[in-house]
């Protein structure tokens, strides 16, 4: 086992090595370049500029420099577009925000979707599983930058409950809406799954054991339908989880929470070339991470994996 | 040779108390349920129990509210605080606030004192001599000096500051600014002096005789040297930053907002009434009027189409303003472009067959004028002449248009095909559609459009890759020249490559004159005839403002407000 480990962790040094180069070669090989502007430049600054954030050099001595800097001394440059701040310090202000509702949406999606998924399996063909299975279709065609708008006008214009946007350090009136609109689309994705896996374990010869010699049908849900049950959400979960704490355009842009995932688009149209590498760089990490943690809970789960 | 006005009186104010933004809703409801969210929730009431606001103004005498905030959308977050690096609308809003520059503009965009009391201009208008208040201090009570104006010029030409806006020096004309950008000369031999503590002597290259209305962009404001040398990029961040404007900055949490309250050093602080000033990033326009709505802010942009609908719900807090902005398509005059391009009568063609009135009306409709012209009519003392064309009728100028076009030998039979190209937006694209289809209809011109990100159509744009090309044009300054100077062949937003020697000399020669005027009028009737672009409208600002705002500049065309004259009534 621990040997699988590092062995992971050895091929994940070289992916993210990969990642790091095409992303710096996709990102120069599109047109235009951070100093583009309505009004051009004089050569003569726009070249002082091109050195200053070592731009005129080769894309080898570029990408040899980034690694360098990140690897001693844990530096992803200045950014381009925000001059008074590197793009370390726009991580690390932006990050926690993505954190804090990214992992409230996520727990917020499994409990609801788990929950839902199993009452539907249960009670299948009643009007509970109509009403789950209902529920997640409903919250699945209403994508956040749908469920957005339509919050804050209920909550903010109608009610007058609550604020209609902001962050105020995660005071718990900001966090609502941003983790009820980033949640219900995969909330939906998980009800589904569990109903389904669920239902096909209930099916399964070895339910039908446990319940031939006696045991009681809630305790055969929670000790024996259970974990096998949930094996196909948790590999889903993986990338869910990375994908909802790197933060979400539409939340940051409806909500102005302040989080990194509004930089993932800016930052590309910017051309802001250290904050785009920045924030790739950081999920290409948790991605890495997280599909490890989920690869070791397997063996947690199904005792039938062996590494 | 302009002298401000005198300073308006000092009028002592007693001391106001604040409350934080987001409880100052004033509709009850919402009011009654965050106040209960903040009591539940050990939301911070900071409350600092000074005597209160004074209840009249003092000038208009109108009763003030006690609650005098103001709460503002922001579209994006800004850039950067650094006013030598600042090069956006949204950093250049607050850093009116912060620091306060040689003058500043009054509620019609005339120039009044600043830093600077006075001034003379001498040489024929290549001299500038600023002579500053002594009262003028920094937030850390440090005295404002001629030295922080020279200190903050240079860095802003210094190539190893690699501030993107020291063209706007260069523009200018402050001596040397060129060279010393391209590293040929030091930056200290800038053409700008400290005679003494309290005297500025500004030395152009050349004459500019609108140098003193350039003084009120953010790039010539000063800064304080000792705490730009001590913090490195940092020092713009609150706590670190020392200002010299009617605010400093307190809080600031980047793409969520940042606040400022009052400088209690700034000279005229008894004048100002709005105790704190909060800019909220709101990406989304839509939301952002919502959240007006729900009292969240005072002010927010309409967005597109909705204007009419608007003003006829809320005559007292829609408004619309000329902005100094034109929008146009950009003609391709070089060889990349289509070799008909060459050819006047068809550039002359696609401009008279352009219904601007469909535009504006059907499309637009938040009060933009048709365009005949490039300068915007409000630039001020410039009207500008009406070409031909602009006196027709649009069945005559469709007629004139056909007429044009089959003389350079396209029509129906031989339709002429154009690339159009234009930076994604839902607004340009109906613009660029309706054209089309009016090319298409009255011309028989067949035209393919394109969109692209920004930066991809700005690179298309500036290397000629196009037939037309959507763009739009702000003044730097509130003069004609700010527009004209752009079909000049030297000037690098000339993304057409027009070049006419006519107008190279008319607007060189403008610069030793009294009166421009009749230059930019002569300049103005060669783009037309010649149809050097085709103007398609000129902007307008359309905003709702909460009407217990007052002190709104609704004369300003440039739309720079300074949060030091608005006040909130009762």
């Amino acid at each position: 086992m621990l040997h699988y480990i590092l062995k992971r962790i050895a091929i994940a040094v070289p992916t993210i090595l990969i990642l790091i180069v095409l992303s710096f070669a996709l990102m120069h090989s599109a047109p235009g370049s951070p100093f583009t502007g309505e009004r051009p430049l004089p050569p003569e600054i726009l070249a002082s500029l091109e050195a200053k954030y070592g731009l005129d050099r080769s894309f080898p001595e570029q990408v040899a420099r980034y690694v360098w800097n990140i690897v001693t001394g844990f530096d992803f440059g200045p950014s381009f577009s925000y001059k008074d701040r590197t793009v370390n310090e726009i991580i690390a202000q932006g990050f926690p925000v993505t954190l804090t509702y990214g992992s409230l949406a996520f727990l917020f999606s499994i409990l609801a979707g788990t929950g839902l998924g199993i009452a539907a399996a249960i009670y299948r063909k009643t009007w509970l599983d109509s009403l789950a299975v209902g529920v997640s279709v409903g919250a699945q065609v209403l994508p956040n930058f749908i469920m957005a708008p339509i919050l804050v006008l209920i909550f903010t214009l109608w009610l007058g409950w609550l604020p209609g946007g902001g962050w105020q350090g995660g005071q718990w009136p900001y966090l609502i809406m941003p983790v009820i609109a980033l949640a219900t689309s995969f909330m939906a994705s998980i009800a589904r799954l569990t109903r389904s896996s669920m239902i096909e374990t209930l099916n399964s010869d070895f339910i039908l054991t446990a319940r031939s010699k006696g045991l009681p049908f809630r305790q055969v849900v929670v000790r024996h339908a259970m974990k096998p049950a949930l094996l196909p959400v948790i590999s889903y979960l993986g990338p869910t989880f990375v994908g909802l704490i790197t933060g979400s355009v539409v939340i940051d842009i409806y909500f102005s929470t302040g989080g990194i995932g509004q930089h993932f688009v800016n930052a590309a149209i910017n051309r802001d070339y250290p904050l785009i590498m920045g924030v790739t760089i950081l999920t290409g990490t948790l991605t890495v991470l997280f599909n490890l943690l989920v690869d070791i809970l397997y063996v947690w789960i199904d005792p039938r994996i062996r590494y | 040779m302009q002298t401000p006005p005198p300073s308006p009186d000092e009028r002592p104010v007693p001391g106001r108390h604040h409350v934080d933004s987001w409880l100052l809703c004033r509709k009850p409801r919402a009011r009654a349920a965050l106040i209960a969210l903040a009591l539940a929730w050990g939301l911070g009431l900071s409350t600092t129990a000074l005597a209160g606001t004074p209840s009249h103004h003092p000038l208009t005498g109108e009763a003030l509210s006690e609650v005098q905030t103001f709460t503002y959308r922001m579209l994006d977050e800004a850039p950067t605080l650094d006013p030598q690096l600042n090069r956006d609308s949204a950093g250049f809003t607050i850093l009116r606030d912060l620091f306060e520059g040689l003058l500043n503009q009054d509620s019609n965009g005339e120039l009044v004192p600043g830093v600077a009391e006075r001034f003379a201009s001498s040489n024929e208008n290549r001299t500038f001599t600023f002579h500053l208040r002594d009262n003028a201090k920094w937030s850390n009570g440090d005295p404002v000096t001629a030295g922080d104006f020279v200190y903050a010029w240079r860095r802003a030409v210094d190539p190893a500051v690699g501030s993107d806006y020291a063209w706007y020096v260069e523009l200018a004309g402050v001596k040397n600014a060129s060279a010393i950008q391209a590293g040929e000369l030091p930056p200290d031999s800038l053409g700008v002096q400290a005679l003494d503590p309290h005297t500025l002597q500004v030395d152009l290259d050349r004459p500019v005789p609108y140098f003193p209305e350039m003084t009120t962009y953010a790039t010539f404001f000063p800064v304080h040297r000792a705490t730009v040398e001590e913090h490195g990029i940092a020092w713009t961040r609150p706590g670190n930053t020392v200002s010299n404007g009617a605010y400093v900055l307190t809080e600031h949490v980047p793409n969520e907002y940042h606040a400022r309250t009052r400088n209690p050093h700034y000279w005229n602080n008894a004048s100002t009434i709005i105790e704190k000033v909060t800019g909220l990033v709101i990406n989304d326009e839509n939301q952002a009027l919502t959240r007006y709505f729900a009292d969240e802010i005072d002010r927010t942009g309409i967005p597109a189409g909705q204007f009419p609908n608007l003003m006829e719900q809320y005559p007292d807090q829609a408004h619309s303003m000329p902005s100094l902005c034109t929008y146009y398509y950009s003609i391709n005059h070089t060889e990349t472009g289509h070799p008909a391009l060459q050819d006047s009568r068809v550039r002359s063609a696609l401009s008279y067959a352009l219904d601007r009135n469909i535009i504006v009306d059907s499309l637009l409709k938040g009060g933009q004028a048709p365009a005949y012209n490039f300068t915007h009519p409000a630039t001020a003392g410039f009207e500008p002449p009406k070409p031909d064309y602009a006196r027709m009728t649009q069945a005559e100028r469709d007629e004139t248009a056909r007429e044009l076009i089959e003389a350079a030998g396209y029509g129906p039979e031989n339709p002429l095909q154009l690339r159009l190209i234009y930076n994604t937006s839902e607004s340009h694209k109906n613009i660029a559609t309706v054209a089309s289809q009016m090319w298409k209809q009255k011309l028989g011109v067949e035209i393919s459009m394109s969109n692209f990100e920004w930066k991809t159509y700005l690179d298309r744009r500036m290397n000629q890759e196009f037939d037309l090309s959507r763009a739009g044009w702000c003044g730097d300054y509130n003069e004609a020249s700010t527009f004209l100077d752009v079909f000049t062949s030297s000037s690098g937003a000339n993304d057409g490559r027009f070049e006419n020697a006519e107008v190279d000399g008319l607007m060189e020669g403008s610069r030793t004159l009294d009166d421009p005027t009749p230059n930019y009028r002569e300049v103005e009737l060669i783009l037309a005839s010649e149809m050097a672009l085709i103007p398609v409208y000129h902007y307008t600002s359309v905003f709702m403002l909460k009407p217990d705002i007052r002190g709104w500049p609704y004369g300003n065309v440039q739309n720079n407000w300074y949060a030091k004259d608005l006040y909130r009534v009762k």
